[in-house]
C-alpha cells in the first residue's frame, strides 16, 4: 500500500452504553491514497461518522491502528493531534459549523491562529481563499447574514486554509439545496483535479457519491463493498 | 495571537450583552468599595502624618482618665491641678510644660443660644509650647494676650458658617456663660468642625471669670533633645504616681507622648480599614463566584464551538488561554468601572463632608491603588475561570462537536 496518506489498521471502537458494550467498528481496514477521491456510503448506525472521526483524528480507536503519512497517530497526546488536524485535514461539516461571533474573513483565519500563522499573512490568504470560493464581496459578513450556500463556501475556505493535504466533508451537500449542494461538490472535484487534493467526502447521497474515484460501503462497523468509479482523478 | 483572542472574547461579551453587565456587576461593586476605602484611608493617613509631622515628636500630653467623657465635662470627677503640672515640669528630661483647661460654655449673640467649647491658652512661656501643637493662625484682629479679661479669639466658624445670625463680626459683643466677651480676632480656617468652632481666653481669665481654681485638663510637656520620649514619659509617671500616692497599674492618669498618639490614630485607621475591606474582599468573592458561574455557562453554550475550534486545530491550551482570558477580561472591565465608580465615591465623600466643615479629609489616588485594583481585578477574574476553562479545555472534540 504505497503512497497511503491515511491507512485504518484493523480498527475497532467500542462504546459503553451502560453496562452493554457497543462496537461501533469492527475491524475496520480502510486506505486512501494521496489524490484520491473517496466517498464513504452506509446507512445510519453503520458506524460511519465513526470511521470518519477516526479518519479526522478527532477520535482515538479502543483497538488498532491509523497511519497519517506512513506515521501512528493512534497513539498520540490530544495536543499533538490538533496541531495535526489543523496541519493536515481541512473539515467541512454538514452545519457548516462557522463561528458566529466571527466575519467571514475571521473564520477562514481561525485555523492559522491556531498554527501561528502572522497576522498579515492570515489575512493575505484567507482573502484570496475567499475570492477563490465566489465570496470575495463577503468577507466581512457574519455567518448569519450569508445564506446556507455561502456558509457552506465559506466552511471550505476554512478547510483550506492551512493548505492541507485531505479535504474531509461529512455530508457537506446535507443542509443544501439540491443546485446548492451541486456547486459545492463541483469545488470538491476541482480541488480533487486541479490541486490534487486527497478528498474523503461522507455521504448516504448516490448522486454525491458517484463523484468520487472510489465508494467504500459501511455496514455494522466494516467495509462490506468497494466500488472503483474512474481511475486516476 | 493573543489579541485575536481578544477580539474573539469581545465578540462573545457584545453576543452576550445583558449577562457580560451582571456578571461585571458582582466584580465593580468590590472593586468600588476597596478603592474608596483605601483612598479615603489613604487621605486621612496622609491629613494625620502632616498633622503630626506639625505637631513634633518631642512633646508628651498628660491627660486624667475620663473614661468616656470628654475632659471638662460633668462625669469628669479625676482631676489634674496645677501641681502636677509642677511635678511634670520638675521630671528630669523634661525641659518645659505647660497646661490648659477646657470648658462647655453658653454662648449668646443676638438673643440666640449655643453651647460650645472655650479653651484657655497660657499667656506665660508656656504659650511658645502651647502654640506648637495649635499651629493656628489669627487671620483677623489679634491674639489674646497677657492682662486681655473680657476679650476672645474665636474660631472662623462664627465669622463665616452661619451658627448664629447674623455671623458674628470681629469687634461684637458676645456673652459667654452670662458675661460679655468683646471678640477681638477669629483664626484661619482649621478644616474641622470642632476646631473651627472654639473659643479661648486667657488662663487668668479662665481662672478668674469662671470660677476654675487649681484644675488644669491637659498637661504639656516637652522632653529634652537628648532624651527619647517614651523613656521621659515613663519616668513622668512614676514621678506623678508617687506624687498623686498611687500604686502602679492603678494611674488616674495617662501620659501619652506625641508617637503614641500617631501609632493608636495609625492602629485605629488601620484596623477600621481592614474591616472594611474585609467586607469589600466578601463582596469580590461573591463576585467571583459569578464569573465561575457565567463562565461554566459560557462553555456549556460554546461547546460546539469549542469542538469546531478543535478540529481545526486549537489544542488544550489554546480553548484554557481564550477562556482564562475572557474570565480575566471580565474582571478586568468590571475592575476599571469599579476604580472609576470607586473614585468617584471616595471623591463625593470628600465633598459631603467638606460641607460639614471638614475639609482635612482628601481621598487620593495613588498609581499602585489604581493599578493594584485592576490588576486583582483581573486575577479575580481569571482564577474564578480556572475551573470552567478546564473543563472546556479538557473536552473531547467527537463529543463537542456532536453537542446540540
Amino acid at each position: 500500500m504505497k503512497n497511503a496518506i491515511i491507512k485504518l489498521d484493523d480498527v475497532w471502537k467500542t462504546y459503553r452504553m451502560g453496562n452493554v458494550k457497543v462496537n461501533a467498528l469492527r475491524g475496520l481496514d480502510l486506505a486512501i491514497k494521496e489524490g484520491e477521491f473517496v466517498a464513504i456510503m452506509g446507512p445510519s448506525g453503520s458506524g460511519k461518522s465513526t470511521a470518519v472521526n477516526m479518519v479526522g483524528a478527532l477520535d482515538m480507536p479502543t483497538k488498532g491502528k491509523i497511519y497519517l503519512e506512513n506515521r501512528d497517530i493512534s497513539k498520540l497526546s490530544e495536543s499533538d493531534l490538533a496541531q495535526i488536524r489543523g496541519k493536515k485535514i481541512g473539515f467541512i461539516f454538514q452545519q457548516f459549523n462557522l463561528i458566529n461571533t466571527l466575519s467571514a474573513l475571521e473564520n477562514v483565519a481561525l485555523p492559522m491562529v491556531f498554527q501561528g500563522v502572522s497576522k498579515e499573512e492570515r489575512i493575505k490568504r484567507a482573502k484570496n481563499i475567499l475570492e477563490m470560493v465566489g465570496l470575495g464581496d463577503r468577507i466581512n459578513h457574519k455567518p448569519t447574514e450569508l445564506s446556507g450556500g455561502q456558509q457552506q463556501r465559506v466552511a471550505i475556505a476554512r478547510a483550506l486554509a492551512n493548505n492541507p493535504e485531505v479535504v474531509l466533508a461529512d455530508e457537506p451537500t446535507g443542509n443544501l439545496d439540491s443546485k446548492t449542494g451541486e456547486t459545492v461538490i463541483s469545488f470538491l472535484t476541482n480541488l480533487n483535479k486541479k490541486d490534487k487534493k486527497t478528498i474523503i467526502l461522507v455521504t448516504h447521497d448516490m448522486n454525491i457519491a458517484k463523484h468520487a474515484n472510489r465508494i467504500e460501503f459501511l455496514k455494522d462497523g466494516t467495509i462490506v463493498k468497494s466500488k472503483k468509479l474512474r481511475i486516476g482523478g | 495571537m493573543l489579541q485575536d483572542y481578544i477580539s474573539y472574547v469581545f465578540e462573545n461579551f457584545r453576543k452576550r450583552k445583558m449577562r457580560s453587565w451582571l456578571t461585571m456587576l458582582g466584580i465593580f461593586i468590590g472593586i468600588a468599595a476597596v478603592v474608596a476605602l483605601v483612598s479615603l484611608g489613604q487621605g486621612l493617613q496622609q491629613f494625620i502624618d502632616e498633622q503630626f509631622e506639625a505637631f513634633g515628636t518631642d512633646k508628651l500630653i498628660i491627660q486624667p482618665k475620663t473614661g468616656f467623657a470628654p475632659p471638662g465635662s460633668d462625669v469628669t470627677t479625676i482631676e489634674l491641678t496645677s501641681n502636677d503640672e509642677w511635678v511634670v515640669e520638675r521630671t528630669r528630661g523634661v525641659i518645659e510644660a505647660t497646661s490648659f483647661i477646657m470648658e462647655n460654655v453658653k454662648v449668646e449673640f443676638n438673643e440666640q443660644i449655643r453651647f460650645h467649647q472655650l479653651f484657655s491658652i497660657p499667656t506665660d512661656e508656656g504659650k511658645k509650647l502651647y502654640d506648637e501643637i495649635n499651629q493656628f493662625e489669627v487671620q483677623d484682629g489679634r491674639d489674646v494676650r497677657k492682662g486681655d479679661k473680657f476679650k476672645v479669639l474665636v474660631g472662623i466658624g462664627f465669622i463665616e458658617d452661619d451658627l448664629f445670625q447674623p455671623n458674628i463680626e470681629v469687634g461684637d459683643k458676645i456673652e459667654i456663660n452670662d458675661i460679655e466677651f468683646k471678640v477681638i480676632g477669629h483664626y484661619e480656617r482649621i478644616g474641622n468642625s470642632g476646631d473651627d468652632r472654639t473659643l479661648v481666653i486667657t488662663e487668668d481669665a479662665m481662672r478668674e471669670i469662671f470660677n476654675v481654681e487649681e484644675r488644669v485638663d491637659f498637661i504639656l510637656a516637652r522632653a529634652a533633645k537628648s532624651e527619647k520620649p517614651s523613656n521621659v514619659a515613663v519616668r513622668v509617671e512614676k514621678e506623678l504616681r508617687n506624687f498623686r500616692n498611687l500604686e502602679e497599674g492603678k494611674e488616674d492618669f495617662v501620659v501619652q507622648t506625641s508617637e503614641d498618639f500617631i501609632e493608636s490614630f495609625q492602629n485605629i485607621l488601620l484596623a477600621v480599614q481592614l474591616v472594611l475591606v474585609g467586607i469589600a474582599a466578601i463582596s469580590l468573592l461573591v463576585g467571583g463566584i459569578g464569573i465561575t458561574n457565567t463562565m461554566y455557562t459560557a462553555v456549556l453554550e460554546r461547546t460546539k464551538e469549542i469542538g469546531v475550534m478543535k478540529a481545526i486545530g486549537a489544542r488544550n491550551s489554546d480553548i484554557l488561554k481564550i477562556f482564562l482570558l475572557e474570565s480575566g477580561i471580565l474582571g478586568l472591565a468590571g475592575g476599571a468601572i469599579g476604580v472609576a465608580l470607586g473614585m468617584g465615591f471616595s471623591k463625593l465623600v470628600e465633598i459631603l463632608v467638606a460641607t460639614t466643615g471638614n475639609t482635612f479629609l482628601k481621598s487620593t489616588f495613588s498609581p499602585y491603588l489604581i493599578a493594584g485594583a485592576l490588576l486583582f481585578a483581573f486575577l479575580v477574574g481569571a482564577i474564578s475561570g480556572v475551573m470552567p476553562a478546564i473543563r472546556a479545555s479538557r473536552l473531547k472534540p467527537v463529543d463537542a462537536l456532536r453537542y446540540e
